[in-house]
């Protein structure tokens, strides 16, 4: 039991000792300063030549978010191009994998290409080699890449002073995959592949067990995908079980490498926003309010899960173990509950146990984190989200104390405060009149066969459903009967605007920034790195969250745990 | 000497007013500019449809506790409505009070020559008056002929007369003033009706009200969280329909209303209308609510030395005779020297003297005609070129005293020399921040007089008040460099413009604009108004010209010249008070959803009894506290909203700190009393 508490204790402590090197280095990469990787120059000189884009020409806001959409929409036409071709594809498809359904591949198309991943599809029966290779590992790389590069174009909006220039997307874009997720994630596939995660290009293997079955063991190039699904907060499994199964995440140590790849880099970046702005102490209170909430999540995750399942107290079964009813017996409940925040506060999405069987609480802070959605949050955005709460704190506390709200030298006036309501507003009405709509279908239609458990149980599958699309995470509860037209078309449009809204919204803020007088510093300006403002930064976080979601929770996980 | 505590903040007769206003503010059209309180007002109106519906079909609760809800909906936009109205109420009897002094007043209008008597509301922009000794002035204008004093002890409350003559920075008159001694010819400088004053009533009656840029991104905030709290009670219905819980009408709207921030929407107008009105009481009239919000901000300050930093003019403190000169005699040859100079200086030369136990003859027998001095003296003036003065007395003794180099010079064309003693002491007097003055008898120096700025008492701390506010002051003044970094470091300023023109104001304005910083400056002269213009917040004196009036934004009756550093603590108070009262609204939901929401879905879920963690007695009354709560604490923030919080200087982070501990937590906290409190009391009435 202690030394269970004690993996998550340092899983945790690694990553952040590693983030802030990272970070670190991070931010030279946006500011385009000198690093060790230079030597990759002539390759993205190439690239960027071949493509015929300037990557040294500046841009304003509407320019970037331009380049921004068009980039997306074309990854989006490649992947539907080839889910929707998969029978025909010529090579890497050893096992014959036919083509997709066409509303699931819409679903799937939208899922990578927002960083969701949310899969209603099984990768072993339902992609070809090709596919997992060309589709979902690429589009891992560039949705990633798309997310961080937005997330340094808001830095330079911030310190930029009455200029319009926000740097250019392209270049920053290609930067994010060379010279970030490549190195990473060539780390960790590196050590995934020596711990036995399959790379291959071999089919399927055909074994007889010892009593003398013969099964069909799915494999392929599975270690390379697997660590850029964690590194860029993908999400996406090789897999049908994700990192639960053992060719995915084989044991307790790549569960620790894995589950250190999900958080290194979207807590490196908010270490990177300090560097960038070369006020370290802000990066740190940054990471501290965010830390705490995920901390304390954390904490009653595995609070609960180590205590197992009440309902089989009652009925007298040992539950030492804790709940272990949807968890890996290698990697026990702790790891577990560690890994199931960490997915869900940075927009993930991999599991390594199911959702759906965790304890009612428990499956409530999963439901919070990606509610709340900037708890580190995925690469980029993740920090982006976190940016539009830091616009709302800035402007309540800087009425508290008799100023006209700025952040970092920028008056925050009605425009940025109406940008950062309408995206502080979206995630809510996503999640909550998608939820509404599929409570208001699926209530008095027992047959349409979406939900495995009725009453408060469903209603979180659905919550949670929505939830993660709009997040971007990409998990599910499982026990959603969600591979249907009804949940691919309004998840696939969710996960859409789920993930551009909170993007443009934060980019127009940074262009209005940028373009403003810069005010230096007086006793009278609040200092961002305070404690007292971290303390209404994290009021404002949770108080928006839990005022929006309070009603669903109840209904949902509170309901559930209350009556047992 | 200020109006403010002239008015009770709840006057029975203002009352009145106001609670007729909260019915006539009900109507939509009004209604619809303050978006949550309009929300509010749509919910009530349902709800008087469900109540109908409920006498006929009680599906949707029983028509008593319908009509209840009902009502308390309705309070809480009076309540609303009340809060705007009594502020606007109090802002227009302050206004009153000053427009009293505007009563008609008959007018000796000067018209082709010929004096004509007009009623003061019939001047217009250009006329010219005559005003004598007695007289009230009927209206604004500049003096543009003669010298008089005024009595404006109607407008500031002070009751020293003052002088205004025509010309200099002290040419403006105001409607309302009385002339005590001499005559003047004023010019008409403002149309009727749009005085400065006129301006300022509009502001707080509402009429013209705009709302300031902090006051728009606000209500933008606000209206995000009443859109959130629309999709959380709307989806609701769905999601009890799925959790197989009725939830009516009734309920749904009760929730509505509880989470939308109403608190600070109702009070949102007060508050500003408060702040104008406090703007008032300090006797500053403000062109507009935008002006009072940046002097909040203000960064840079600049005060000009004479009268605000230092007491106006130099005084005498020491008398330092050279070597061997008899000190008594000393006294008599300086008190003779400054009998006749009527100069501030001279007058304090002469009470130094005084002090130190020597008294003139001409002093204690009051048949001594001062202004000529000494019978048979030859009294010399001031002039620029001799830069000294003096008098020759009846037998012959020439005394001056003047600037060191005015007497040397006429020490060493007499052939005498400069004693070292002198010399030493001018320097060290100069490096001091004094002005040495050197006194010679018959061309020989006989000693040196001291002459010192005084600082105003108070002002170094209130300096301090402004530095922990986080706003640099600095120093205009025409000294040299030497004195003006002297005084600057002895009253605490940061920064000092010595030897200065005006156009430096205007430079150094600029400058710090540049930086971003907003600079606020008061001036009274006509070469002060393009500082004034470029300044984020130029506030003229009342007493000043008519294009320094015109220039700045804000006009001190007061001619106080640090009345800034309660405009900056007046505009600070505005935004606190709206920052406090929104957290503290938004704080309130938490307890009204621990109200509520186990309320709604007890019936069907009764585990969820354990989240009503007040006890409140049943779904209905925990509803109806709620829903009572969010109305009563309106009017009992009232008081708070048209005080404004209190502004303390302690810096940002300590500032936040405490007003986060006393309105977020306190926010959080109070509601679960006082939703208990109600739930207690009404629940035997259920």
């Amino acid at each position: 039991m202690n030394t269970e508490i004690a993996g998550v204790v340092i899983i945790f402590i690694v990553t952040v000792l590693l983030a802030i090197p990272l970070g670190r280095y991070c931010s030279k990469v946006f500011k385009q300063e000198k690093t060790w990787l230079d030597f990759l120059q002539p390759m993205e000189q190439f690239i960027l030549r071949f493509s015929k884009i300037n990557g040294s020409q500046s841009m304003d806001w509407k320019e970037n978010m331009k380049a921004m959409l068009v980039l997306n929409f074309i990854f989006f036409l490649w992947a539907m191009l080839i889910l929707l071709s998969q029978s025909v594809h010529p090579f890497w498809n050893p096992d014959g994998i036919t083509s997709m359904e066409p509303t699931t591949a819409f679903n799937t198309a939208v899922s990578f290409m927002t960083n969701t991943n949310l899969q209603h599809y099984s990768g072993e029966t339902g992609a070809s080699y090709f596919t997992q290779l060309l589709v979902f590992c690429f589009l891992q790389f560039v949705s990633a890449g798309t997310g961080i590069a937005a997330m340094a174009i808001l830095f330079k909006g911030i310190v930029q002073k009455q200029s319009h220039n926000l740097g250019n997307f392209y270049k920053l874009f290609l930067l994010s995959c060379t010279r970030i997720l490549l190195p990473l994630s060539i780390m960790v596939a590196l050590m995934l592949a020596m711990k036995g995660v399959p790379a291959t290009f071999d089919g399927a293997e055909s074994i007889v067990t010892l009593q003398g079955d013969t099964v069909i063991v799915a494999r392929g190039p599975v270690a390379p995908m697997v660590s850029i699904k964690q590194i860029g907060t993908n999400g996406g499994g090789y897999f049908g079980p994700n990192s639960t199964h053992p060719f995915e995440n084989p044991d307790y140590i790549t569960n620790g490498i894995e589950n250190i790849a999900i958080l290194l880099l979207p807590i490196a970046l908010v270490f990177a926003f300090g560097f960038y702005i070369d006020k370290p102490k802000v990066g740190y209170a940054f990471f501290a309010a965010i830390t705490l909430i995920f901390l304390v999540f954390v904490s009653v995750s595995v609070y609960f899960e180590m205590n197992g399942n009440p309902q089989l107290t009652q009925l007298g079964i040992n539950n030492s173990l804790g709940n272990m009813e949807g968890k890996e017996v290698r990697f026990g409940s702790a790891a577990s509950s560690l890994w199931a925040v960490s997915t869900t506060s940075t927009s993930n999405g991999s599991v390594n146990s199911m959702h759906d069987s965790h304890t009612a609480l428990s499956g409530g802070i999963l439901l919070l984190d990606m509610m709340i959605n900037a708890i580190y949050g995925g690469v980029g955005v993740g920090f982006i989200n976190f940016f539009v709460f830091v616009v709302i704190a800035v402007f309540i506390s800087g009425l508290m104390v008799g100023r006209t709200p700025e952040l970092f030298g920028k008056k925050i006036e009605s425009k940025e405060v109406k940008i950062a309501a309408i995206v502080a507003l979206a995630h809510p009405f996503f999640i909550l009149v998608g939820t509404a709509i599929a409570a208001h279908v699926s209530s008095g239609n027992s047959e349409i066969g979406w939900l495995n458990n009725p009453t408060y149980h469903g209603f979180s599958e659905m919550l949670y459903e929505f939830t993660s699309s709009a997040a971007n995470n990409g998990s599910g509860f499982e026990g959603l009967g969600d591979a249907t037209p009804f949940w691919n078309i309004a998840c696939g449009i969710v996960m859409m605007l789920g993930r551009f809204i909170p993007i443009i919204g934060p980019l127009a803020i940074a262009g209005s920034l940028a373009s403003k007088k810069y005010i230096p510093e007086s006793a009278g300006t609040l200092k961002i790195e305070s404690f007292a403002f971290t303390a209404v930064l994290l009021s404002v976080i949770l108080i928006i969250a839990a005022l929006s979601f309070f009603p669903a929770l109840t209904i949902g996980p509170i309901a559930e745990y209350f009556n047992k | 000497m200020k109006n403010s505590e002239s008015i009770k903040l709840f006057d029975a007769g203002l009352m009145q007013i106001a609670i007729r206003q909260s019915f006539v503010k009900l109507n939509p059209v009004v209604m619809i500019k303050n978006p949550v309180m309009f929300c509010v007002e749509i919910g009530t109106f349902i709800m008087l449809f469900v109540t109908a519906y409920s006498f006929y079909n009680t599906d949707q609760g029983r028509p008593g506790y319908n009509i209840t809800l009902f009502l308390i909906l309705l309070l809480t936009l009076l309540f609303a409505n009340f809060a705007e109205a009594i502020a606007e109420a109090r802002g227009k009897a302050q206004a009153d009070s000053l427009r009293k002094t505007r009563e008609e007043t008959p007018a000796n209008v000067l018209i082709d020559g010929k004096i004509v008597i007009k009623s003061s509301s019939t001047l217009k922009k250009g006329d010219v008056f005559i005003c004598e000794a007695g007289q009230m002035i009927p209206t604004d204008g500049e003096i543009i002929e003669g010298i008089a004093t005024i009595d404006e002890s109607a407008i500031t409350g002070e009751s020293a007369p003052v002088i205004r003559e025509s010309g200099g920075d002290k040419s403006s008159v105001t409607g309302g003033t009385k002339v005590l001694s001499d005559k003047i010819k004023v010019l008409v400088t403002t149309q009727p009706g749009e005085s400065f004053l006129d301006k300022m009533i509009a502001l707080v009656e509402g009429a013209s009200r705009q709302k300031t840029p902090n006051e728009v991104a606000l209500t933008i905030l606000l209206s995000g969280f009443t859109i959130v709290f629309l999709l959380v009670t709307v989806t609701l219905k769905p999601f009890g329909d799925y959790a197989q819980t009725p939830i009516t009408i009734a309920a749904l709207i009760s929730l509505f209303v509880c989470l939308i921030p109403t608190t600070i929407g109702g009070l949102l107008s007060a508050i500003g209308i408060a702040g104008m009105d406090r703007a008032l009481r300090a006797n500053v009239i403000a062109k507009s609510g935008k002006a009072v919000e940046t002097a909040g901000d203000i960064d840079v300050l600049l005060l000009d030395k004479t009268g605000t930093i230092t007491i106006g003019n130099r005084k005498a403190t020491n008398f330092y005779p050279v070597h061997g000169y008899d000190e008594e005699k000393f006294l008599e040859v300086v008190t003779v020297s400054s009998l006749s100079d009527e100069t501030p200086e001279g007058k304090s030369i002469v009470e130094l003297s005084a002090s130190k136990g020597y008294k003139h003859p001409a002093m204690i027998d009051q048949k001594f005609d001062l202004q000529t001095g000494l019978p048979g003296a030859t009294i010399i003036k001031f002039t620029a070129e001799t830069r000294s003065s003096g008098v020759t007395t009846a037998d012959g003794t020439r005394i001056r005293k003047g600037a060191y180099d005015a007497i040397k010079n006429l020490t060493q064309q007499a052939g005498f020399f400069v004693p070292k003693y002198a010399e030493e002491k001018v320097k060290e007097i100069s490096s001091n921040g004094g002005t040495p003055l050197v006194l010679s008898e018959n061309e020989r120096i006989v000693g040196v007089i001291e002459l010192q700025d005084i600082i105003k008492p108070g002002i170094t701390e209130r300096f301090e008040r402004l530095r922990k506010m986080g706003v640099k002051t600095v120093m205009v003044t025409g000294d040299n460099p030497l004195t003006a970094k002297y005084i600057a470091g002895k009253a605490g300023v940061d920064d000092y413009i010595a030897e200065a023109k005006p156009e430096d104001k205007l430079e150094y304005i600029r400058k710090e604009q540049a930086e971003g910083k907003l600079v606020a400056m008061m001036g009274d002269g006509t070469n002060d108004a393009p500082a004034l213009a470029q300044a984020d917040v130029g506030v003229s004196m009342n007493s000043g010209t008519q294009a320094a009036k015109e220039a700045g934004n804000m006009v001190d009756l007061d001619n106080d010249p640090t009345k800034l550093i309660e405009i900056v603590e007046i505009g600070k108070q505005l935004l606190i008070t709206r920052g406090t009262l929104t957290t503290f609204s938004i704080a309130n939901d938490v307890a009204k959803y621990f109200a509520i929401v186990p309320a709604l879905f007890i019936a069907s879920i009764p585990g969820l009894q354990a989240m009503n963690i007040m006890r409140l007695t049943s779904p209905e009354s925990a509803i109806l506290s709620a829903v009572i709560f969010n109305a009563i604490i309106i009017p009992m923030l009232i008081p708070l909203a048209l005080r404004g919080v209190e502004y303390k200087p302690i810096g940002a982070s300590a500032l936040l700190t405490r007003n986060l501990l006393i309105y977020g937590v306190g926010g959080i906290v109070v509601p679960f009393i006082g939703i208990k409190l109600i739930d207690l009391v009404i629940s035997p009435l259920l």
